[in-house]
């Protein structure tokens, strides 16, 4: 019975599925929605997110920037996946000082949201603030340590360390509940602390949008909120010397709209976005 | 607000759609003459179709096919490297074999491996693709035994097992398979023999983009209740799941047999007040979970979703915070276990439901098949609890449910709850179960259960925090997988085997009537105290300490 059902369903089915999936219609999707660049050369899949950096890793000013991807160096469709990381990943494993790369060390995915949401502020020239984000861009979280009163579930603080910033950094908080907030030195056990993340003074709703800060499931989204595209159309523009509406003509052609009005969310896919920019607007490489 | 429309949307949808199909499936798989090709499969297996088969011989046939199939998959995955269309892929470890082979064939499908970098065409074709077939076939062959126990009477016949598991697929999943798989690859899912294939991007770096039979996987991996993807990310993938609609047409799969089975045993059972009533207790479960769920997700109470203002990370953009956990609810809610976000970057009470939807023990609406059995074994729970306090005799569809049918009851509720308790307490117990989590504290506690309720439910959802791939974690999970799908099976069928040689009482006045508000809201109080009295510390140290904290 194993036998015959892998002949039937295993081979006859899937195989008479890719002969249908040649047929005119379906074939192009079939084939991976793949995309051809000005020249005519394959350059990816329109459902397939890609990096848009230069070779030092840098994001390339001309083009929009998609979300940041999990799935491998970013962007790999042979290690599709998200950073897995919950809502409380606060508390960061520093870096031995002195190694230029430490493998042990672990940033808290608050700490990945602010040094992004700093980043893409940078980038775009507006405020990169969050809250629960210090000033250089990791997590707001201080250790507390107290002495407890006997039975007690609270207590006089004695020390505070701001976990995420490792010394000679500068304290975020210079004080708290009357205690100097030190810097964090590496190696030095907090498990005995309170985690206690600072909101802090930032706006609410951050310049900067919630899909710029946070990866995507597959690590491979090809698309971004039309918050995010908006925030790039000013800059992309300006580089590539184009009126400011013609980028925003192609953002809006690039824009899918939520399915009957209430299916999914609107979404600027950012492959067929740059292409589209190449097309329209070519730069020169450099 | 548009979040609870596409929900609206969706189950009306599913109500419509699960009448006519729950009615084709009553008339198809009970019964009638065998097709041509059926005969022609009967024949080349020397299978004799109309020969009917008492409890232990269905389960016999059963365990037999089941372990056929574990042993084919294991030699598939073992020998990889010396079959065709490896994509020059090795074979697999044989702890690791072991555990992905138990996993297709209970239907559960967790993968402690990436597909792309792992799996060859021929091993996710031949091999997963026949089992996520085979094992909601199984599933939907026990169910099929368990209601014909209840409707037949002075008999020791349940039907027979091969032509069960034949009809299953060939008049069921396979039409819907095929259908459903042309309209995912329209929408855009690849359906392709190429492999991996390396292209330039449009900044000018290098791409390697993976092509593969993932239009012919996408629906059986979603109406199976199997829900392991051809890619890591599984349907948050671009290639498995391309747009909104793909993704409101993949939750619909995942629900559709297991909701349409509910009216098939309305049918069989001649009653579909009973069918309605049932549908009703499967609806209010899910609705409570999803609207738990969707608070939980919205709240916004953890400090990284806080500074992110929302909970995107680990979501796509064209699915929408909403569209997520409307997809994690149904594929925890019917065993499908498929995922299209990151369920460990869910809130932490978000991350909580989903495990609560496991541990109400995959009834609403459950898997494929295992759904309607696991929910009538509440149902009998209700009944018995309802005679008890009434003073009246317990029966459900004129079968007496005395002392040794809730024997077998029991016996099948006790099983999830051991073995997830048991496993999670060892796992936490070694420092080789502890040194797999990702993230520390009741986050970490929360991985490890939410595995083995995975595993032990046949769900296959996982918090991918957990690197699951460590000899220890897929042995555990073999025998916790192995022994949480075929424990209750054998279960069933002894039960059902019981009640079939039962001779029918009479209704009187006497009877607890089984429809209505009353016995609605009594299964459903069932059903939610069954889960709470079992799990409720566990879930307070894991996802509820963790939001609080």
């Amino acid at each position: 019975m194993v036998l015959v059902l892998t002949v039937v369903l295993g081979l006859a089915y899937p195989l008479a599925m890719v002969a249908i999936a040649r047929l005119p219609g379906l074939h192009d999707r079939a084939r991976g929605s793949l995309v051809e660049d000005r020249a005519g050369r394959t350059a990816g899949s329109a459902l397939i997110g890609q990096s848009f950096t230069g070779k030092d890793g840098r994001p390339l000013a001309r083009y929009f920037q998609g979300r940041p991807s999990a799935a491998g160096d970013g962007y790999d469709p042979t290690a599709s996946g998200a950073s897995n990381l919950g809502p409380e990943s606060v508390v960061d494993i520093l870096p031995e000082p002195g190694l230029t790369t430490d493998e042990n060390a672990k940033p808290s995915l608050l700490t990945q949201v602010c040094a992004r949401s700093k980043a893409v502020g940078e980038f775009e020239h507006v405020d990169g603030s969050r809250p629960y984000c210090t000033p250089d861009g990791v997590g707001a979280v201080l250790g507390v340590f107290r002495v407890f009163r006997v039975g007690g579930l609270t207590g006089r603080v004695t020390r505070v360390v701001s976990l995420n910033q490792e010394c000679p950094a500068t304290p975020f908080l210079r004080t708290y509940d009357g205690v100097t907030v030190e810097c964090a030195r590496y190696g030095e056990d907090h498990a005995a602390a309170d985690v206690v993340p600072v909101r802090g003074s930032a706006p609410a709703r951050p310049v900067v949008p919630a899909d710029a800060v946070t990866a995507s499931g597959s690590g491979l989204d090809p698309q971004i909120s039309p918050a995010y595209a908006r925030l790039q159309t000013a800059r992309v523009a300006r580089v590539r010397g184009v009126p400011a509406p013609e980028v925003r003509r192609l953002v809006r052609e690039n824009t899918t709209g939520r399915a009957l009005g209430f299916l999914g969310e609107p979404a600027v896919n950012v492959v067929r976005l740059n292409l589209a920019l190449d097309r329209a607007y070519p730069v020169r490489e450099g | 607000m548009i979040g609870w429309s596409q929900a609206v949307f969706v189950l009306v949808v599913l109500v419509a759609v699960h009448v006519p199909l729950g009615d084709y499936m009553a008339l198809n798989l009970d019964g009638g003459r065998h097709l041509k090709a059926e005969r022609l499969i009967y024949r080349v297996c020397g299978v004799d179709p109309d020969s009917e088969q008492n409890w232990r011989h269905y389960l016999a046939a059963l365990t037999a096919f089941s372990v056929m199939s574990i042993l084919a998959l294991f030699a598939l995955f073992t020998l990889q490297r010396h079959l065709p269309w490896s994509l020059g892929h090795g074979g697999m470890p044989w702890q690791l074999a072991l555990h992905t082979a138990v996993s297709f064939t209970t239907n559960t499908s967790w993968q402690n491996y990436a597909g792309e970098s792992t799996t060859g065409h021929l091993a996710v074709m031949a091999g997963l693709g026949v089992q996520a077939f085979a094992s909601a076939a199984v599933g939907i062959c026990v169910a099929l035994a368990l209601t014909r126990g209840l409707v037949r009477h002075s008999t020791g016949d349940l039907g027979n097992f091969w032509v069960d598991l034949t009809r299953a697929i060939l008049r069921v999943i396979l039409p819907l398979a095929v259908v459903f798989g042309l309209i995912l690859i329209g929408l855009g899912v690849e359906q392709n023999l190429t492999g991996a294939q390396a292209l330039g991007t449009v900044a000018g770096g290098k791409q390697t983009i993976i092509g593969g039979p993932v239009g012919s996987w996408e629906p059986i991996k979603l109406m199976s209740g199997d829900g392991g993807g051809f890619f890591n990310a599984s349907s948050a993938h671009p290639y498995e799941n391309p747009s909104a609609w793909s993704n409101t047409l993949e939750i619909l799969l995942m629900l559709l047999i297991p909701t349409a089975f509910v009216r098939t045993f309305g049918r069989m059972a001649g009653s579909l007040r009973l069918g309605w009533t049932l549908l009703a207790v499967v609806g209010i479960l899910f609705g409570l979970l999803l609207v738990a769920g969707s608070l939980a997700q919205n709240a916004h109470t953890g400090t990284v979703t806080a500074a992110v203002g929302g909970q995107t990370e680990g979501t796509e953009t064209r699915v929408g915070v909403p569209g997520s956990t409307l997809f994690g609810v149904a594929a925890t809610g019917s065993a499908d276990g498929a995922l299209n976000s990151s369920y460990d970057s869910f809130s932490s009470v978000g991350g909580g439901v989903l495990l609560a939807a496991m541990m109400l023990g995959e009834i609403a609406p459950g898997g494929t098949g295992s759904g309607l059995y696991g929910l009538l074994i509440v149902v009998l729970v209700a009944v018995f609890l309802g005679g008890l306090m009434v003073g009246r005799t317990p029966e459900f569809l004129r079968k007496r449910i005395g002392l040794s049918e809730m024997r077998y009851v029991v016996l099948y509720a006790l099983v999830a709850p051991t073995l997830i308790l048991l496993f999670t307490a060892i796992a936490m117990a070694l420092p080789t179960g502890r040194s797999s989590m990702l993230n520390t504290g009741p986050h970490g506690l929360t991985e490890v259960l939410y595995a083995y309720t995975s595993s032990v439910n046949s769900n296959g959802s996982a918090m991918a925090g957990l690197s699951g791939n460590r000899p220890f974690y897929n042995l555990t999970m073999a025998v916790a997988m192995f022994a949480g799908r075929y424990l209750p099976i054998a279960f069933t069928l002894a039960l059902a085997g019981r009640l079939a040689r039962q001779r029918p009482g009479t209704v009187t006045a006497g009877t607890l009537r089984t429809s209505g508000a009353n016995f609605v809201a009594l299964a459903t109080g069932t059903a939610l105290i069954l889960a709470l009295l079992n799990f409720l510390p566990a879930l307070s140290l894991g996802p509820l300490a963790d939001g609080l904290g």
